[in-house]
């Protein structure tokens, strides 16, 4: 069969075989569904736990609030840029938009530890930061698989590209969420913790994740 | 690169509601390069655009038209990627399969050649990388390819087997004479003597008889009258 024919044939298939399909939607759309997820884990821990510890927390120590707010402006920005990156034909410059956000929450978090701790708050022993790292981890596994399941209705051509957005996007969320709980001071041990933390989670979707999803 | 993205801008479906937006700087470079065969290339881009719309909706024709449509832009792309021009044409069926799989992930306000082109080129990667693995893992020895050929070669078997054939169909042909001749004297390798006692001829006409069938039997099997 000639190359010509043989395209021909398969074009006839495929259009013999055509249904109608239902359009994905619009980036933007998807990521503010998988944000409602988070918000509501987040709404959930709030009512349970209260916002007091955090709020006195970040009264005493205004670049805690602000590496929280480099971290929420990471969760959606990156979950921004891995459901555009899924997208053919949507430009590969999307990974770079959760950038400045991300060194915000690094930078301010590594502030916190060159400043004064605050006054009655005990620092984090080893202990508690190995449950830091326990909770954004085994948090960003539900949020992870989450998106992966959501990208993998897209076409991600790039997968590890998209993984890579896809655990910062996850490791950043759980970031927020653990601050609710968070009663502790930043030390340089907590930011190592949440640092190796946040690069396991990216790393093992980098591994996995690409994996998932160029299988779609 | 207000150009580039002037450029861009127009592949879009709707550029003008888009460029509405931008400054007066850019749009005065945009109307300098739309020149008309971006403008020929934008209105090919929203119809293909438009069959995309119509087939995610169902329709076949729209969607056989674009499909056939698409395959010289998917060959473009895979050219430009560096695949070989032997692979192209599977470049060309794995992405057409890839089209009909996520035909659901195109935005009809956006443009389609972006949209395949991005689909294409990584199926054209996927068929450099394979070609790559192929050509590091398989050995191919020219010396001896060239110099032990196969010696049980099933074609050169089949062809020595039709060869006879004709022969045999050109002795069939041949006047009794000297088709006797051929017989006696090339298939049942007998000698003149023998020959001559078994046909009751003498030697010199078996001779004669045997040289004109061989002449005819070369002329007939060479293709000469």
């Amino acid at each position: 069969m000639s190359d010509v024919s043989r395209h021909d044939a398969l074009i006839d298939a495929l259009g013999a075989e055509l249904t109608p399909v239902r359009r994905l939607l619009p980036p933007w759309v998807r990521t503010v569904g998988w944000l409602a997820v988070v918000a509501i884990v987040a709404a959930m821990m709030l009512s349970h736990y209260g916002a007091e510890t955090m709020l006195r927390r970040w009264h005493a120590a205004p670049d805690l609030g602000v590496a929280a707010l480099g971290a929420v402006l990471t969760a959606i920005t990156a979950s921004l840029a891995a459901f555009a990156l899924a997208v053919p034909g949507r430009s590969s410059k999307w990974v770079w938009l959760p950038v400045p956000s991300a060194l915000l929450w690094i930078g301010a978090s590594g502030m916190g530890c060159l400043r004064a701790h605050i006054p009655g708050m005990h620092v984090l022993d080893m202990h508690g930061a190995n449950d830091c790292l326990i909770f954004i981890i085994s948090l960003s596994v539900p949020l992870s698989g989450l998106l992966i399941w959501l990208l993998r209705r897209a076409c991600p051509l790039r997968p590890v590209l998209t993984a890579v957005v896809v655990g910062l996007a996850s490791a950043s969320a759980s970031a927020c969420l653990l601050e609710i709980i968070h009663n502790v001071d930043a030390a340089a041990s907590d930011l190592l913790m949440h640092a190796l933390a946040v690069a396991i989670v990216i790393g093992v979707n980098a591994l996995m994740g690409g994996r998932l999803l160029s299988r779609a | 690169m207000p150009q580039t993205l002037a450029i861009n801008t127009l592949t879009f479906r709707g550029p003008w509601v888009l460029l509405r937006g931008l400054p007066d700087r850019v749009r005065g470079i945009d109307q300098a390069v739309s020149t008309e065969s971006i403008s020929a290339n934008e209105q090919a881009d929203r119809q293909r655009a438009a069959w995309m719309a119509a087939a995610q909706a169902g329709d076949q024709r729209a969607y056989s038209r674009l499909l056939s449509d698409s395959v010289a832009l998917i060959r473009a792309v895979a050219r430009r990627q560096g695949v070989p021009v032997d692979t192209v044409d599977d470049v060309v069926q794995e992405t057409l399969l890839t089209i009909h799989r996520v035909r659901h992930t195109f935005d009809p306000s956006r443009s389609y050649d972006a949209w395949l082109s991005a689909i294409a080129s990584r199926r054209a990667i996927d068929a450099l990388r394979s070609g790559g693995r192929r050509d590091r893992r398989e050995v191919h020895d020219d010396f001896a390819f060239e110099s032990h050929p196969d010696r049980d070669d099933a074609s050169k078997h089949t062809e020595r087997d039709q060869d006879a054939q004709r022969l045999r169909d050109a002795i069939k042909t041949l006047p009794p004479g000297q088709r006797e001749a051929v017989e006696q004297l090339g298939l049942k390798e007998r000698s003149l003597a023998e020959a001559a006692e078994r046909t009751g001829r003498n030697t010199g006409a078996l001779k004669v008889n045997l040289h004109r069938a061989l002449k005819t039997l070369r002329d007939r099997l060479h293709g000469e009258p």
